[in-house]
């Protein structure tokens, strides 16, 4: 009984294994950041050249802004945000205990905004919540992604991978197809990265802003002519968190530059 | 084991059809079609997006892709039958293929708005294109 269990175990390792012949074996995962230039590496290295550092300014300013008559601050419940935030953005996506529901970083803050703050949530890709974004990320700087799986979020990772591998779109293309299968080449001269999620919120030149891994999401989901989720939907979440368990040891350099 | 997915399927003897491969056209074009829009087709972005993916003989297109082997000499390698098939949908000849199908309006997931309801090319596109490249041979 117990032979035969342990043989079928086997077998769906071994099913596993060939349903995913594509994943990147952790000594070959490479970040953005690797594949990318040298002058945009220099630009991400340097504090005083990375525009997204103006951001991290300003999101310490909003940490600290009492947003009205008798209400806090942030740093009026969590205090200092080097020692509170530390490793927080490390290890979101997170499952609420209250309400059961999964937060990534922005849904996250702007519940605190609703609920603590008792002021209107500041919208997705505005840039109050990216500057809040990228000050939080700040704080989880070089500590590595933590695995979600080993948070028991094995359920969102399920969903995400089948989002990651889903064909969407009039081109009918996969996020695996492309990220898993064919990173390192030249799609009309821009080279395919991993889609490792460790540097976001970051500055993309493209933009000539800082943007969200959402805002990613929605980019790739438009090159293949998909209709994107919403803003903060219970997909894109998914995806993110899939994408942190495939990425996770790797280190957060957030917030990143971009060509 | 990558190389053998994407390069297999490639070779002319591996990507022979399964099935035949009708040598008239299935597809209701309105006109004859036109070779040279075949190629600005191709070589467009925003219509083709052939070259996002594919190199070939365009010194025009400063940025070709690499996921893709090169269309140069595409014509000697296939019949017309068979590059329209290919166009068409290519998922006939390998069910893993990145190559989008160019002539399905349903069955894809989620197509942006702006997409639904409609084929990347029309009828008289794919015929265009499909002249195009039976010209390219080496
Ligand atoms: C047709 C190819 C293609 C598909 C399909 C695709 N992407 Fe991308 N993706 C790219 C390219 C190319 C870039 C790099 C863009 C650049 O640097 O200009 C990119 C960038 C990214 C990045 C940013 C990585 C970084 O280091 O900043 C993430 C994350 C990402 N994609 C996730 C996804 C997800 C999730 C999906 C599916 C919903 C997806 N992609 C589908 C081609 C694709
Ligand atoms: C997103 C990627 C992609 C795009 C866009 C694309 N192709 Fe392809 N194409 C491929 C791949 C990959 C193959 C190799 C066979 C396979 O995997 O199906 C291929 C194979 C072919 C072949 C057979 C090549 C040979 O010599 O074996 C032809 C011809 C072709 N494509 C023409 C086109 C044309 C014309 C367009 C645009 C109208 C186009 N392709 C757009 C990915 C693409």
């Amino acid at each position: 009984m117990i032979r035969r269990a342990g043989r079928a175990l086997v077998l769906l390792a071994v099913l596993a294994g060939a349903l995913n012949a594509d994943e990147i074996p952790p000594g070959e995962r490479l970040s953005g950041y690797d594949m990318m230039g040298a002058e945009a590496q220099a630009m991400q290295r340097d504090d005083f050249a990375n525009p997204a550092m103006l951001a991290v300014k300003e999101g310490e300013a909003l940490w600290h802004a009492v947003p009205g008559e008798g209400r806090p601050s942030c740093a009026g419940c969590h205090g200092d945000a080097a020692a509170s935030m530390k490793g927080v953005a490390a290890r979101y996506p997170a499952r609420d205990v209250p309400s059961g529901r999964l937060f990534d970083l922005p849904g996250r803050i702007q519940a605190c905004q609703n609920g603590r703050q008792g002021i209107a949530p500041q919208p997705r890709e505005s840039t109050g919540l990216l500057a809040l974004e990228a000050y939080l990320a700040l704080q989880s700087r070089g500590m590595p992604l933590a695995s979600p799986r080993a948070r028991g979020l094995d359920d969102a990772v399920q969903r995400g991978e089948g989002l990651y591998r889903q064909r969407f779109g009039q081109l009918d293309l996969s996020c695996a197809q492309c990220h898993s299968q064919n990173w390192g080449r030249s799609l009309a001269g821009t080279r395919i990265p991993q889609a490792h999620p460790t540097g976001y919120p970051l500055f993309r030149m493209e933009w000539q802003a800082v943007g969200s891994l959402q805002r990613r999401f929605r980019n790739c989901m438009t090159g293949i002519r998909a209709e994107p989720f919403p803003p903060g939907a219970p997909e894109w979440i998914d995806l993110e968190i899939y994408l942190k368990e495939r990425a996770a040891g790797m280190r957060v350099d957030a917030p990143a530059v971009r060509p | 084991m990558l190389a053998a997915l994407f390069l297999g399927g490639v070779g002319p003897a591996a990507a022979q059809p399964a099935m035949p491969v009708p040598e008239a056209s299935p597809l209701a074009a309105a006109r004859p079609p036109d070779p040279e829009n075949g190629r600005r087709i191709v070589v467009d972005r925003r219509r083709g997006l052939c070259l996002l993916c594919h190199s070939g003989p365009f010194p025009e297109v400063r940025f070709q892709g690499d996921l893709a082997p090169s269309l140069a000499g595409a014509g000697s390698r296939w019949t017309p039958a068979q590059l329209r098939a290919r166009l068409i949908d290519s998922r006939q000849f390998n069910g893993e293929t990145i190559m989008p199908p160019y002539f399905r309006a349903e069955g894809q997931i989620r197509v942006g708005r702006a997409f639904s309801g409609r084929s990347i090319l029309t009828a008289e596109e794919i015929e265009d294109v499909t002249a195009f490249l039976a010209t390219l041979r080496d």
